[in-house]
């Protein structure tokens, strides 16, 4: 018997808001201990949460770009349980009505395009964070508060892999969006993994067991590639799953038992009296719809299509979203755009690499890519005096034309003066000649290459090929 | 006795000059330092820094502050040790707390201190404000002024008693089902319980959220509309607070009630109720008639639900809202094991019986598979609780009860008996769930002892002004709130 795994993910994701979930203090990693810190999130006796406005306007942002459903009305509830990084022992989440519910993420796996649905994203606050000592422990509540969105996702992933896929695409959505900053090392984003196993071609779902404490995709990666041989091991010995929870052990490679289900919490849930329940209206909604932004899959395919471009380079153009930006505003006024793309991707990018210069900075309007393209295309100057030209524009800022004029670049259609150079580079290398008469049609590009050396670049190519060609014959 | 006097009386003598709030906190505190020791209604009070406070408020006076711009200055307010003042301690009645002192002001006190008030204070109370009598005070119970050998009421008892006992002008407290009005009524002050949201809850340690309210007590229904309009208005920190400000309360006191219409519901009129209290009552109602009231015959036919409902509701939220009182981060600590160990410890020594009987019935009704039999159904029938109220005010403008159904009980009377405790909440319980606002009055004594017996007005949501208007009305004509209990002068 064969058996398939069946993943759903818990991702939690810390909004890029100024402020935390709660109160006015500072959503910042990295300060000392205990030093972004306030009455309302330490959970001092008579302190009330306020919820942050820009936290509900990025969940529900995160919605829309998830696709999802923004119902009407949303409520935070308490979620009871004692620890010592929870300042009020009940953390405040949303139960059963959440922010954002019924969606879906695509993105590229296997191939093809996946699609995985989301459950739900719900906004709740992040807690402390415990630090142990020798012989005590201390808890640091800067993090306590931080607006934290989970989002879940249905349980139909297949594998390691796709997982690890949906957690890039998920990340990429999120930053895209300007939703989170999505920074793992700085614990902006953790997950936890459910996963079970089942004869293929059965419906019914196995025992669901969960994973925590992954603090990379790729972490999630191998636990899964751990999990899933181990769940199958058991049933194929006859032996029987329970649900559980286990912990991830990084640097064993191994999952190991944390809590059984008869363990599990009661959380107590219940409506928070001390928030008002979320009711959006049209307005605010327009507001969240206007920051928008296009996903990265979409984007990538939308620039292969509007714009003929490769899949490497609209890939490119969605990584570095300033540089597609750049792009884009170029192309829209570009005859040829896949050609303002190369020029774009091959030379000004690797210009300002070796530069380390930034597109803000440079010293030449983009329109004088466009013109470069047009002084190639209509063959006023060759490609290999273009790239003189580039290197100049990006150096001096000059536009094409005068350096064209300046260097005296332009390109010789003139039969007469290339004849010329043909015969001096015939004269010049009479092995390459004797080659190509023998049949090596390759030395006659040695050959052309000589007369574009003789003419400074000048020299039309195709031209030059011609009349060598025919001078060979 | 400058103590003796209303915020009112006070307000012109400081303004004409006669008297400074030097000798008015001055006449506080001797009178605490006589009579502390029979009535305990103060945890603890600190007299040199509201002796500070006085100082400062004769220098605005000087400086020509007047009490438009001021309305409570020099005015010794005291405070219910369940309220955050910066810098004084904060103990809620029990031991959990420890040390703890408050590095914030809840924002009712910032407003009584921008209205000039004098903040002093820890007023005693049940632990946690949960209680009827103040015995659950892990300080010690607070007695009686009528009568040294009974309780207060509560679970504000301590703010009642002292106002009654002319220990401060007036005092705050906290109502999440009678918690103002029962006490007021047992020792025969004004409480006033405020409409859910007039009154920003920043500050005042959750007891049972969505019921919690702060309201002043104090010697007459002036004294209340001045206190109830400093301490009102919207709160950017508590997300419940009501949007706008607040009426100038004192507008509505000039006397005119005819034509008003009071309705007397038939479920209150109940078994247990004491003989003398009803004949109070009862006088009242005639009063009122006499006043040109009309008086309507209502019904609330969901009143016997309410103290099962409120009992359910009120311990579901202080399940979570005690949850943070842990020994980790603040107050005592017992040392454990482990965390879990450490919990069990802090809190089974921190917490007097009462609150953990109440966090163990919340946890209760919140847990799996209880949920929708205790909680959701609860949460349902104080809708209709709600709705028969708003259905009331459709014919009413106040609805009038007792506040309590018997006087002031004997301290250990009903200390072994927690449902005998709370069925003597039955008459404040149902406004709290309803979200309304409720009044208690003086209306009069029981003959032997002399005990206070309190009229209760319950009002739309909003209608403080009609309660005001109703409560200052009655004491034009009757004199039950001049009377002073017979402690010694």
């Amino acid at each position: 018997m064969s058996y398939e795994a069946v993943i759903g993910l818990e991702t939690h994701v810390q909004l890029k808001t100024k402020s935390k979930m709660w109160c006015g203090c500072a959503n910042e990693f990295g300060a000392p201990p205990n030093t972004r810190v306030c009455p309302v999130c330490l959970g001092l006796p008579g302190v009330l949460p306020v919820a942050n406005e820009e936290a509900l306007r990025l969940t529900a942002l995160t919605g829309l770009l998830l696709n999802c459903t923004l119902p009407s009305h949303a409520k935070f509830d308490r979620k009871n349980y004692f620890y010592p990084d929870m300042p009020k022992n009940y953390q405040i989440t949303q139960y059963d009505k959440p922010s954002a519910i019924n969606g879906h993420i695509d993105f590229e796996f296997g191939g093809g395009v996946a699609r995985v649905r989301i459950t739900r994203a719900h906004l709740e606050e992040d807690v402390g964070k415990n630090i142990h000592f020798d012989r005590t422990s201390g808890v640091d509540f800067n993090r306590a508060g931080v607006p934290l969105l989970e989002i879940v996702s249905e349980p139909e992933i297949t594998g390691a892999d796709m997982a690890y896929e949906y957690l890039n695409a998920l990340k990429d959505v999120l930053i895209h969006g300007g939703v989170s900053d999505a920074d793992m090392e700085k614990g902006m984003v953790r997950c936890d993994v459910n996963v079970s196993v089942r004869p293929v071609g059965t419906e019914a779902l196995g025992k669901k067991i969960e994973i925590k404490n992954m603090n990379s995709f790729s972490g999630v990666r191998r636990a899964l590639e751990y999990e899933i041989p181990r769940q199958i091991a058991v049933l194929e010995k006859g032996g029987q799953l329970t649900q559980e929870t286990r912990r991830w052990d990084d640097a064993g490679g191994i999952t190991e038992t944390m809590r059984s289900k008869e363990m599990a919490h009661d959380y107590r849930y219940f409506p928070e009296p001390d928030l008002m329940p979320f009711e959006p209206t049209e307005a605010w909604l327009e507001e969240i719809r206007r920051r928008v932004v296009e996903l990265p899959l979409a984007k990538k395919q939308r620039l292969m299509r509007q714009y003929q471009l490769p899949a490497a380079d609209a890939q490119t153009f969605v990584w570095d979203r300033a540089l597609g930006d750049y792009f884009e505003a170029l192309a829209r006024k570009a005859k040829n755009p896949k050609s303002a793309a190369n020029w774009i991707i091959n030379n000004l990018r690797a210009q300002l690499a070796a530069a380390g210069g930034t597109l803000a900075g440079l010293k030449f309007p983009p329109e004088y890519i466009l013109d470069i393209v047009d002084l190639v295309e209509s063959r006023k100057i060759s490609s290999s005096a273009a790239q003189l030209v580039f290197a100049e524009m990006f150096s001096g800022g000059e536009a094409p034309a005068v350096i064209v004029e300046n260097k005296g670049l332009a390109q010789v259609s003139d039969a007469g003066a290339i004849e010329a150079y043909c015969d001096q580079a015939i004269a010049a290398h009479p092995g390459p000649v004797a080659d190509y008469k023998s049949g090596k049609a390759a030395a006659l590009n040695f050959l052309k290459g000589q007369v574009m050396k003789l003419s400074k670049g000048k020299a039309n190519p195709n031209l030059a090929g011609e009349i060598l060609e025919r001078k060979l014959k | 006795m400058l103590n003796e006097l209303t915020i009112w009386e006070l307000a012109g003598k400081l303004e004409r000059r006669e008297v400074s709030a030097l000798e008015i906190m001055r006449a506080c505190l001797d009178r605490i330092e006589r009579v502390e020791g029979s009535i305990h209604s103060f945890i603890s009070y600190d007299a040199a820094d509201a002796l500070e406070q006085a100082a400062a408020a004769d220098r605005h006076l000087v400086g020509g502050t007047t009490r438009r711009q001021k309305p409570l200055l020099g005015i010794p307010i005291a405070i219910k040790d369940v309220l955050a003042v910066r810098g004084q301690p904060l103990n809620c009645g029990s031991k959990i707390l420890g040390q703890f002192i408050s590095p914030y002001d809840a924002t009712v006190i910032e407003k009584l201190r921008e209205a000039g008030a004098i903040v002093f204070g820890r007023l005693n109370m049940d632990e946690f404000a949960m209680g009827s009598s103040t015995e659950n005070s892990s300080f010690g119970p607070t007695r009686n002024p009528w009568d040294t050998s009974r309780i207060p009421g509560g679970s504000s008892g301590g703010s009642a008693a002292a106002v009654a006992a002319d220990e401060c002008i007036a005092a705050l407290g906290s109502d999440t089902g009678g918690s103002i009005r029962q006490p007021a009524a047992l020792c025969g002050c004004v409480g006033l319980k405020p409409t859910y949201g007039r009154v920003s809850r920043y500050g005042l340690v959750a007891f049972a959220s969505s019921l919690d309210q702060i309201g002043p007590l104090a010697k007459d229904a002036r004294d209340a509309a001045l206190v109830l309009g400093a301490i009102s208005g919207h709160d950017a920190r508590d997300s419940t607070s009501v949007e706008g400000t607040a009426p100038d309360y004192t507008a509505a006191l000039d006397g005119r009630i005819k034509g008003l219409k009071l309705g007397l519901a038939k479920e209150y009129m109940i078994g247990g109720l004491d003989g003398e209290v009803g004949a109070a009552v009862q006088a009242a109602v005639s009063q009122y008639e006499k006043l040109g009231a009309e008086i309507v015959e209502i019904s609330l036919p969901r009143t016997e639900f309410a103290v099962a409902t409120y009992y359910i509701i009120a311990t579901a939220e202080a399940s979570a809202n005690l949850a943070r009182f842990d020994g980790i981060r603040y107050g005592r600590r017992v040392e454990g094991s482990d965390p879990i160990d450490l919990y069990c410890k802090t809190r089974g020594a921190g917490f007097g019986a009462e609150v953990k009987r109440r966090i163990i019935l919340g946890a209760y009704v919140l847990s799996s598979g209880y949920y929708d039999a205790y909680y959701l159904r609860a949460q349902k029938v104080r809708t209709l609780i709600r709705r028969d109220f708003l259905n009331a005010f459709d014919k009413v403008d106040a609805i009038i009860t007792p506040t309590s159904p018997t006087a002031a009980f004997k301290i250990g009377e009903k200390a072994d008996d927690p449902l005998q405790m709370y069925l003597s909440d039955i008459f404040t319980i149902s406004c709290n769930l309803a979200g309304i606002c409720g009044l208690s009055l003086p209306c009069g004594f029981t003959a032997s002892p002399k005990l206070p017996i309190g009229l209760q007005l319950l009002g739309k949501p909003f209608g403080e002004e009609t309660l005001l208007r109703l409560a200052h009305a009655y004491e034009q004509i009757t004199p039950w709130h001049n009377e002073k209990p017979p402690l010694e002068r």
